[in-house]
């Protein structure tokens, strides 16, 4: 079995983690930049942190022989400070020629204020003026409606928006319908106590169809699974569906995605 | 489907159950959390389909306009403001 981990941040797992995700038959990770469980103090602890992400994490997986990616961003959360989000912003086009960074993420909303919605859009503004994939993450718990909401509004309004190269991530029942009419990919996010399940991420492929949606484990610092996509695999099979099916969700649907950006490639074996 | 699944979701069921039970104990079944569990719960056997997304929905804000402020406060897994039904009972 072969598959992709196309949300995962890796800086706060184990290297444990990198060798079970192997062992299981993981061909790339890819990292957004996310929250660190505190709200960094200054823009040079961003600037370590996209060095964290560009140098030192793809060295780490690549002893395990693991390619390794990354989205770079302010998270939402530190968006309300906005004179050092829009110092980081400014970090970032310097280290988006760095060989593993895919595009912007995962930006996107966290208590859907209007702090959060303007650094939204500059995020947005940036990565389409560098032509640069996009990565959103939708709020928790109840904001998740509201904010998916407003987040398909803004990239709508955006002309330089071109929906296949954007994905949506943790999308429930309640919000993948209207990210997939509006033509942009989705993501679901398998948690053991939010975001989706096993059984109701299958549910939702098998109700929405399988064409622009890619599974994830968000394994982070928090209560999460790094192994949790390759353990979805069981659940379609125990349904009935095919090997072709679980490499189609699990393996070609994230490649498709992220192959946008040129200089996503994989090891040559597992390219077959 | 029924064989593989039933045990699992009937436990969580009676933790559902015992956690209503549990609030009432505590006398904390006020909170605007468990008021909106119990009316979640009531889809589940309202005999109409796509209730995982209908109570996701009964879950959500449904307010439409950004927040002024942050209350910087993290999400707490229900609104906290009246949802149109409980408003007219009121
Ligand atoms: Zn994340």
């Amino acid at each position: 079995m072969r598959y992709i981990e196309p949300h995962g941040h890796m800086v706060s797992r184990t290297t444990d983690d990198y060798q079970a995700m192997v062992t299981a038959g993981c061909q790339a990770v890819c990292e957004p930049a996310f929250w660190a469980g505190f709200d960094r103090g200054s823009a040079a602890g961003f600037r370590d942190y996209f060095r964290q992400l560009t140098e030192y994490e793809p060295a780490r997986a690549a002893k395990f022989l693991l390619p390794h990616y990354s989205w770079l961003c302010l998270n939402p959360k530190e968006s309300e400070d906005l004179g050092l989000a829009r110092e980081v912003l400014a970090l970032i086009p310097e280290f988006l020629g760095r060989p593993n960074v895919l595009g912007i993420g995962e930006i996107g909303l966290n208590r859907n204020t209007r702090n959060e919605l303007r650094i939204l859009e500059e995020h947005v503004a940036l990565a389409v003026r560098h032509d640069q994939l996009i990565l959103v993450h939708t709020p928790h718990l109840e904001d998740k409606l509201k904010g998916t909401r407003l987040i398909l509004d803004l990239l709508r309004g955006h002309p330089g928006v071109r929906p296949g190269r954007v994905i949506i991530d943790h999308v429930e029942e309640h919000t993948i319908q209207q990210v997939l009419d509006a033509g942009f990919w989705a993501g679901i996010t398998l948690y053991p106590d939010s975001k989706s399940s096993p059984p109701r991420a299958v549910d939702m492929l098998e109700i929405c169809g399988r064409e622009r949606i890619w599974l994830n484990s968000a394994c982070d610092w928090g209560v999460s699974v790094p192994l949790a996509v390759p353990k979805t695999a069981l659940e379609m099979r125990r349904r009935g569906h095919s090997e072709d099916f679980v490499d189609a969700v699990l393996f070609r649907n994230p490649v498709r995605f992220l192959s946008q950006c040129p200089k996503f490639a994989l090891r040559a074996e597992s390219a077959g | 489907m029924v064989d593989h699944g039933f045990v699992p979701v009937r436990a969580k069921l009676i933790e559902v159950a015992a956690f209503l039970d549990r609030v009432e104990r505590y006398a904390v079944a006020d909170d605007f959390r468990c008021a909106a569990l119990r009316r979640a719960a009531a889809l589940l056997v309202d005999g109409r389909p796509a209730r995982a997304r209908r109570i996701l929905e009964q879950l959500s804000d449904p307010t439409t306009r950004p927040d002024a402020v942050s209350s910087g406060k993290a999400a707490l897994g229900a609104w906290a403001g009246q949802p149109p039904s409980a408003k007219r009972k009121a």
